[in-house]
């Protein structure tokens, strides 16, 4: 079901996480992604893993919520293990007709999994702890610089807050047009493969009308609440640095340099 | 006889996650052939979680549904045809409407019947011109019309497939007195007419009042009762408690009441309480006039 999607979801809370500075989590989750890939042995892998695990633990969510979100991404992840099973060089454990196993590959291919669930799951604990709010404030702080370069970041701040703001409201306005032409009688689970895409019309086009009405009302109440764009605006929020952030910044770069020593040393 | 029938029907939203939530508890209702049924209950009552089993369009999380004495879901499959025998207009059914013209668009359920053309042709024009929606309108685009129009195109949309019970949500929200009047109207006309029975979701006793033969009060996603208007009506007290508004003249004649002016507890419909007034006046004018 559509309900099911998780990604982009934030779970309101109180925990250490949820109260951190929203440009120190997207920083940190960079320095995250860093190093899981930069980790290369047993040692390194299991750092980064703590690392992400130790996070996890401080946002008080529950632990079924983590496992929802790697549910849809199952398949990508069994194909990407597969794959890297077969496409290294190293010592035969088996052979299967022209296709050998070797111990690289199986090494390569548990790690590539390891990496890419931890990726998810990393970026998860962002966004379940930050609001969306609170996520483009941030990516619009740290991206300022490039103002200078006449990039519009304030605008592309802005698409992205409606974007992510409107994603539950789309979902349930499709559930809810599925239903009315299923109670006309709609098929869509039935027929043959141009049949069934003929079949998504009926949903498709009051979706896209309707968003286009939402798009025309909340342009109309920006405009009446004077939005003017990036200029001059102040933020209700303002974003402080606070000892709790510099502490996760030093850990997770702590962590970091960890796991490129025990790269290195191996 | 009944037509439709829950037997102990339970939905519950999310079940197994934190966010689980009883929307219809052990609900056993019994609904008899033609009438227009009223189902009133605040916001978050289970009012539009009860309907959508009617047509199964939700599958119980325990319970049954009977659509003439027979469960809906025999053997975990839907009963073929159902929803073309049980029609659903939903809340703001305007928002559904998708085809180049009016006509194609109530055509789309009588379709899906894979009705022979002529059929379909027919059924449209009849169920057109008791919206009185004219030919002239049947050749527009749906997207130019008013948005009293646009709800008629699309009630129309659900009648034309002629089912045997018709659901509406809600099927004059958000629009004037006059354009409610008219939905109300013509649902009324329609199920008196064809024998079809009709039911009708609401939170406002008053349109309900003025149309429903029965009404049932839903609290809490349980039954709260399932009687005649006037007997629902006597029990006015507890349906305020649960947050729904008695119909103003009721309000008014109970606070009659209590100034000594008796009058029949059962006034809700302006119309009942003219005659209750006049006839009042006419026994006080062989008094005396004041």
């Amino acid at each position: 079901m559509l309900k099911d999607i998780t990604i982009g979801q934030y779970f309101p809370g109180n925990s250490i996480v949820h109260r951190l500075d929203a440009r120190f989590k997207i920083i940190i989750t960079l320095i995250f992604i860093v190093m899981i890939f930069a980790a290369n042995t047993v040692w390194s892998v299991a750092a980064a893993v703590a690392f992400l695990l130790l996070s996890y633990a401080l946002t008080a969510l529950s632990p079924s919520l983590m496992l929802r979100s790697l549910k849809p991404v199952i398949p990508v992840l069994i194909v990407t293990a597969v794959i890297n099973v077969f496409f290294f060089e190293g010592e035969e454990i088996f052979r299967l007709w022209i296709i050998s196993v070797t111990d690289e590959g199986v090494k390569n291919a548990v790690f590539m999994l390891i990496r890419v669930t931890a990726l998810i799951v990393g970026s998860s604990v962002l966004t379940y702890t930050t609001s969306p709010i609170e996520l483009t404030g941030g990516i619009e702080k740290l991206l300022a610089p490039l103002k200078v370069l006449k990039f519009p970041v304030h605008e592309l701040a802005m698409m992205m807050t409606i974007a992510l703001r409107f994603i539950p409201t789309l979902i349930e306005e499709t559930e809810k047009i599925i239903s009315a032409q299923k109670a006309r009688g709609a098929d869509f689970e039935h027929g043959s493969l141009r049949e069934r895409a003929k079949a998504v019309i009926p949903i498709l086009v009051p979706l896209f009308i309707s968003a286009f009405r939402r798009a025309e009302e909340l342009a109309l109440a920006m405009e009446c609440r004077c939005y003017r764009g990036g200029e001059g605006r102040t933020r209700m929020k303002q974003m402080k640095v606070k000892p709790a952030d510099i502490v996760a910044l030093a850990v997770s770069v702590i962590f970091l340099a960890a796991v490129i020593v025990i790269d290195i040393l191996n | 006889m009944s037509i439709l029938q829950t037997e102990n029907l339970t939905y519950v939203y999310g079940k197994g996650t934190p966010f689980e939530r009883t929307a219809v508890d052990n609900v056993s209702l019994t609904i008899e052939k033609g009438g227009i049924t009223g189902i009133i209950g605040h916001t978050g009552s289970g009012k539009s979680t009860l309907i959508q089993h009617f047509n199964g369009l939700l599958k119980p999380s325990s319970g049954r549904v009977l659509f003439n004495g027979e469960d809906i879901w025999e053997n975990g499959k839907i009963m073929p045809g159902l929803r073309f025998r049980v029609g659903l207009v939903f809340q703001y059914p305007e928002y559904q409407l998708f085809e180049e013209t009016v006509y194609r668009d109530i055509a789309f359920g009588p379709g899906n019947m894979k009705l022979p053309e002529k059929e379909i042709r027919e059924r449209v024009l009849e169920t057109a011109a008791l919206f009185g929606i004219d030919s002239a309108m049947l050749e527009k685009s749906p997207f130019e019309l008013s948005g009293g129009q646009k709800r008629r195109v699309a009630i129309a949309g659900v009648m034309a497939m002629r089912p045997e019970v018709i659901i509406f949500d809600e099927p004059a929200a958000g629009l004037d007195p006059r354009g409610r009047r008219e939905v109300f109207d013509i649902i009324e006309k329609y199920c008196r007419k064809t024998g079809c029975t009709v039911l009708i979701v609401s939170h406002s006793m008053e349109d309900m009042a003025a149309v429903a033969d029965r009404l049932i009060v839903m609290n809490h996603g349980s039954l709260f009762c399932h009687c005649p208007v006037n007997e629902a009506f006597s029990k006015s007290g507890e349906i305020s408690a649960m947050g729904l508004d008695v119909p103003q003249i009721t309000r008014v004649f109970s606070m009659l009441k209590k100034e000594n002016i008796i009058f029949d507890d059962e006034v809700y419909t302006v119309d009942s309480a003219v005659k209750q007034i006049t006839d009042y006046l006419s026994r006080k004018g062989g008094e005396g006039r004041c």
